[in-house]
């Protein structure tokens, strides 16, 4: 169990009558990049959700970072980051605050939160604005900080729910170089996303239809398996 | 209890920055103290009273002469009977009827406690809420004048007129000395309860509640994390609002005012607790809104602040017991008023103790950090 970092097994999610994730099973190896595809409403922030404990499993077991999601989803909380598909950092507040703010909840030290603020700072260039509150930021730069204030505790896993979305090219370079530098730190990095392009990037994705896990494996796999040049290509042969 | 300081510190943030909140936490307050305390005080210049003399003795016709005395009493009649007086009321010609029993004067040098009847109109309850409030520190005054001027022997010491009616603590008859401090009470404790219900749903719709749901935060944090800073934003209003009563209406403060802000801590906690309670179960500030009005009207309606609780049936004045309102109505008047000490106000504390426990455990626990 322990060799992954996230196990999952016939886990569904139904509100009422309506199954949004049904019975999905996959794991995800530690320092792995999981791409998690699949259309507008297929599930994914529904199965997401379910890993990380904000929401309760209908049915099916799952274990993040060796810890059950039905029982044990505080203890997942402290070694998991999360970035919600919709920006979720205070906007009324600078970006210092907010990595102050995160930093101090997830219990870190003064000394390691005004560590980290540098770092991120540096690394982001947000030295000019630091003082600024978040909401005069541009859409990128946002979303460049929301995932490094998620990950202001070091987790082992970090889930990102479409962190591109709405963000030019450039940005989302730079964003997935950030992805694969925090990969080769050892981390495991499960993402959501609507860009086929992206879908490359990935060490293998899964790719969910209507709630339901239709594919699963490296990009090269399923292109050769789906006889297809291109992600794009795969996906619309399993949309269909 | 780092983790605390640090949501206690972003809330205080936030509030310093926002702009709206600033006027309202003094505007506000000081405006509606003036306006209602102002508006409701108008109405009341005049009170028309029908006095029932059935025992026709020198001490009955003094007390009458004493109402009459009084220029905001106007006596419509003084019937033999209370049926005569009775109709009058009916066609509402009379606020108030007062009847002097037979033997009043004999069973007050006996030292008997005679009883007066104050019978109140309700369909002008405000006129006649305020003309009771008059109408009692008329006879409280007769009263003691009367025990100070006989000195005779015969007369017991434990003589005094009991008056079925509650009492108002206001010898100066200052309407406003009597409202502000209630609107006091009640505009604290509302405006604490909708600032502190809205503020969790807002984060619910604009997200960073999930963001915090992901960390391993326990739910008592959360909830003092909002509870401290909404009480001292509840704080300053309290002490707006008595700097404001104080300059403008120039209301007595008798009792300590330390015990004011001691029992108005148990009050806000009660109170931020109910909403907070609120927004647990609201998706949106809409929803908030709606539910925070549903208990804010209960609440004012039968606080005691327009309607005395005492004039309320049985059943309605055991709804006043949950209602923190009622309590910090009464304890603001008892200490500024009547300058009362913890010892007389150790009901309301009690109350309002449990009202705080019941709301804030019922919050954490309706906190769900999952759905
Ligand atoms: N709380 C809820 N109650 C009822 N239905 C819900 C709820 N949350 C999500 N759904 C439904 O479940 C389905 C899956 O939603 P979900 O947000 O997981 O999709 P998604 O793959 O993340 O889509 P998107 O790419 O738009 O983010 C949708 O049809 C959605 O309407
Ligand atoms: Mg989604």
């Amino acid at each position: 169990m322990n060799e992954y970092a996230i196990k999952v097994e016939g886990l569904t999610k139904r509100f009422g009558d309506f199954t949004a994730v049904d019975a999905i099973t996959f794991n995800v190896s530690k320092g792995e990049i999981f791409g998690f595809l699949g259309a507008n409403g297929a599930g994914k922030t529904t199965a997401m959700r379910m890993l990380i404990g904000l929401s309760k499993p209908t049915e099916g077991t799952g274990y993040v970072a060796g810890f059950d999601i039905r029982t044990e989803a505080e203890k997942i909380k402290k070694g998991i980051g999360y970035m919600s598909q919709k920006f979720s950092l205070y906007n009324d507040l600078t970006v210092k605050e907010n990595i102050r703010f995160y930093g101090g909840i997830y219990g870190l030290s003064k000394k390691q939160i005004t560590k980290k603020t540098t770092e991120i700072m540096e690394e982001l260039g947000l030295f000019e604005v630091a003082k600024k509150p978040v909401a005069a930021l541009p859409l990128g730069w946002k979303q460049r900080l929301a995932f490094a204030v998620s990950m202001v505790h070091d987790p082992e896993i970090v889930f990102l729910d479409e962190p591109t979305g709405g963000v030019d090219p450039h940005v989302r370079r730079q964003f997935w170089e950030t992805i694969y530098q925090q990969a080769d730190a050892g981390r495991t990095i499960f993402v959501t996303t609507h860009y086929m392009d992206e879908a490359e990037y990935c060490d293998r994705v899964s790719i969910m239809v209507a709630g339901k896990v239709e594919a699963l494996d490296s990009p090269d796999n399923l292109k050769n398996q789906y006889d297809s040049e291109t992600m794009d290509e795969v996906f619309l042969k399993l949309a269909r | 209890m780092k983790i605390l300081a640090y949501l206690i510190q972003k809330e205080f943030t936030q509030i310093f920055r926002n702009k709206a909140l600033l006027p309202m936490m003094t505007i506000l307050p000081i405006v509606q103290l003036i306006v209602l305390s102002n508006a409701a005080s108008n109405e009341v210049k005049n009170v028309n009273i029908v006095i029932v003399d059935k025992d026709h003795s020198e001490q009955s016709r003094l007390l009458t002469r004493k109402v009459m005395a009084n220029d905001r009493f106007s006596l419509v009649s003084a019937p033999y009977n209370k049926e005569d007086a009775m109709e009058t009321m009916q066609k509402n010609d009379a606020d108030i009827i007062l009847e002097i029993p037979q033997n009043f004067e004999r069973s007050f040098l006996k030292g008997e406690r005679p009883q007066l009847q104050i019978l109140v109109n309700a369909i002008n309850g405000q006129q006649a809420t305020v003309g009771v409030g008059y109408l009692n520190s008329i006879i409280g005054r007769f009263n003691a004048e009367l025990m100070s001027d006989i000195k005779r022997p015969i007369v017991n010491k434990n003589a005094q007129i009991q008056i079925a009616s509650r009492n108002w603590y206001n010898p100066e008859i200052e309407y406003t000395h009597f409202m502000a401090p209630g609107i006091l009470a009640e505009l604290t404790a509302l405006l604490t309860i909708i600032l502190s219900a809205m503020n969790i749903v807002r984060e619910r719709e604009i997200g960073t509640i999930e963001q915090i749901n992901v960390t391993p935060i326990k739910k008592w944090q959360f909830i003092l994390g909002k509870l401290v800073p909404f009480l001292c934003v509840g704080l300053v209003l309290l002490t707006v609002g008595l700097i404001a009563s104080k300059l403008i209406f120039d209301i007595p403060i008798r009792g300590n005012i330390g015990i004011i802000f001691i029992y108005g801590i148990v009050n806000l906690v009660a109170v931020l607790g109910l909403g907070l309670l609120i927004s647990n179960f609201a998706n949106t500030q809409q929803q908030a809104i709606f539910v925070a009005f549903f208990f804010i009207l209960i609440f004012v309606l039968m606080c005691g602040l327009f309607t005395p609780i005492d004039s309320m049936p049985k059943w309605a004045q055991y709804f006043t017991l949950p209602n923190p309102l009622a309590h910090f109505i009464s304890v603001s008047r008892k200490v500024l008023m009547k300058g009362s000490g913890l010892a007389d106000i150790k009901m309301e504390f009690l109350y309002t103790f449990l009202l705080a426990i019941v709301f804030n455990s019922l919050a954490i626990w309706s906190y769900k950090k999952q759905s």
